[in-house]
């Protein structure tokens, strides 16, 4: 399975997780997962809820560290074995290199929008204030939202908040962008504008890692399909295949169902 | 013997000196138990047990003990020991911590309240524990609990009145000193009464307004 995905190109992993483990206690949620993502690479994991998935995308970044394995980025373990206070000034720095993008967009409610893509920048690289506004309006622009940019968070729509979560994120000019189900907890009509963002971080060629329940997204803009279940990942393959002719049954089982639940 | 308002005038100097003096002691305190109840909140949330534990023994002294007590503790009490506290720093630090302890139970709850999700997307940017403490918890958790530490302060206000007991002129004591010399306690006492009511609509509305501030960010 890992196999394939090396010999698809020679260069090396962007991102490389090897034999990825996570228990808590005896409940085993991560078994030996094995995941190389290329640079500029676009890749969806899917499958049901409690699969996995998440704790996946949120150890790459160290919110829920491996108990086991290691993942790299570049030529930079990001899980080192180091001493408290050294790891957590090296997590720090990895972390900026390492844009996420939650479900419930997370943005800071007592910082306008300006404040939210601005702060990390500032703080961490040390940018002026000139050169911070100038970057957030930069990156808003990207996103379209460059005229909520003194709005407070709370009179912003759902998907208004993810675009400017997905600015926030950029402004640190991050090497990999990870997106926990982005859209979930949008309505459905304001899924798509979070959708166009996502695409035209794709056509720049931004690494991004996926986790999602759209299936018609993943389609369209991923070129490598994960379906994880039970901690292992069932099957990966590039999603014409995943999604018209899966092998497994347990993908079959579960895009048939979802498929179904969906309607659209 | 009737009442007689007409001595009032005479003395209304001294009267607004002491007005001065507890608002001045009054906003001193109240500087003192913001910020020491927002390191004592932190302390308590986050620093190791060593350091825990002797704070919590502090914080229980301070909320156990009489704030009469422990204003001459600081004020005649520290002298003994080589530390002579003029008598206002004796009130506003014997205030100030008093109600710093209490302040600190309301930041950690203030604290405890915003939402995980918050600390997440700091620390995914790259902020280190005390940046997003700083930048993102705090300011978070000082604006949900604006209401009862403003009710807190009025409490200091009141408190204030106190350190008369020490001998700093405040707005009681200069009353006391006024009716020694005019026996009229009632008049005096009604007037400082109406004082400190004053005192207390303006604390509540600068309260009111720094509330409508926040309004927006919630």
């Amino acid at each position: 399975m890992n196999d394939q995905g090396d010999h698809m190109t020679d260069q090396k992993p962007f991102v490389d997780i090897q034999h990825a483990q996570k228990s808590y206690g005896a409940l085993e949620v991560l078994k030996d997962i094995n995941l190389q993502v290329q640079k500029g690479q676009i890749v969806a994991i899917i499958g049901p809820s409690g699969s996995g998935k998440s704790t996946l995308l949120r150890a790459i970044n160290d919110l829920d560290p491996l108990t086991g394995g290691e993942i790299w980025l570049e030529d930079k373990q990001i899980n080192k074995n180091l001493p408290h206070r050294q790891y957590e000034k090296h997590i720090n720095l990895v972390r900026q290199e390492i844009g996420m993008v939650f479900q419930h967009f997370n943005l800071f409610p007592h910082l306008t929008v300006r404040g939210n893509v601005t702060l990390a920048p500032k703080m961490l690289k040390g940018l002026s204030d000139a050169d911070a506004n100038k970057l957030a309006e930069e990156q808003l622009d990207k996103v379209g939202m460059l005229e909520r940019i003194d709005y407070y968070p709370s009179q912003l729509s759902g998907g208004q908040k993810q675009r400017v979560a997905i600015a926030r994120a950029l402004a640190m000019n991050p090497k990999v962008m990870l997106f926990d189900e982005a859209t979930s907890a949008l309505d459905p009509e304001l899924v798509e504008e979070v959708n166009l963002v996502m695409k035209k971080l794709a056509e720049e060629h931004m690494t991004m890692i996926i986790v999602t329940h759209e299936m018609s997204f993943a389609e369209s803009v991923c070129d490598r399909v994960l379906f994880m279940d039970q901690g292992v990942v069932v099957e990966e393959g590039p999603p014409e295949v995943m999604f018209r002719n899966p092998k497994n049954d347990r993908t079959k089982e579960f895009l048939r169902k979802h498929l179904a639940g969906q309607h659209r | 013997m009737g009442l007689d308002f007409t001595v009032i005038p005479q003395y209304l100097d001294i009267i607004l000196w002491g007005a001065l003096w507890t608002i001045l002691i009054t906003l001193g305190a109240a500087a003192v138990s913001f910020i020491g109840g927002m390191i004592l909140a932190v302390i308590a949330l986050y620093a190791p047990k060593l350091v825990r534990l002797p704070f919590r023994a502090f914080a229980f002294l301070f909320m156990g003990t009489p704030l009469l007590l422990q204003l001459f503790l600081i004020y005649f009490g520290l002298v003994q020991v080589g530390i002579d506290v003029p008598a206002v720093m004796a009130g506003i630090i014997g205030l100030g911590l008093h109600f710093a302890v209490y302040n600190s139970e309301l930041f950690q709850t203030g604290i405890l309240a915003v939402d995980k999700g918050q600390i997440e997307a700091a620390r995914t940017l790259g902020l280190g524990r005390m940046q997003a403490l700083r930048k993102v918890v705090v300011p978070q958790a000082i604006r949900d609990v604006i209401p009862p530490v403003g009710n807190n302060m009025i409490a200091l206000l009141k408190d204030s009145a106190l350190v008369s007991v020490i001998g700093v002129s405040e707005l009681t004591l200069s009353a006391q000193r006024a009716i020694g010399s005019t026996y009229r306690p009632f008049e005096f006492y009604v007037l400082v009464a109406v004082i400190y009511y004053i005192i207390n609509l303006f604390m509540e509305a600068a309260q009111r307004r720094v509330e409508r501030r926040v309004q927006a960010s919630r």
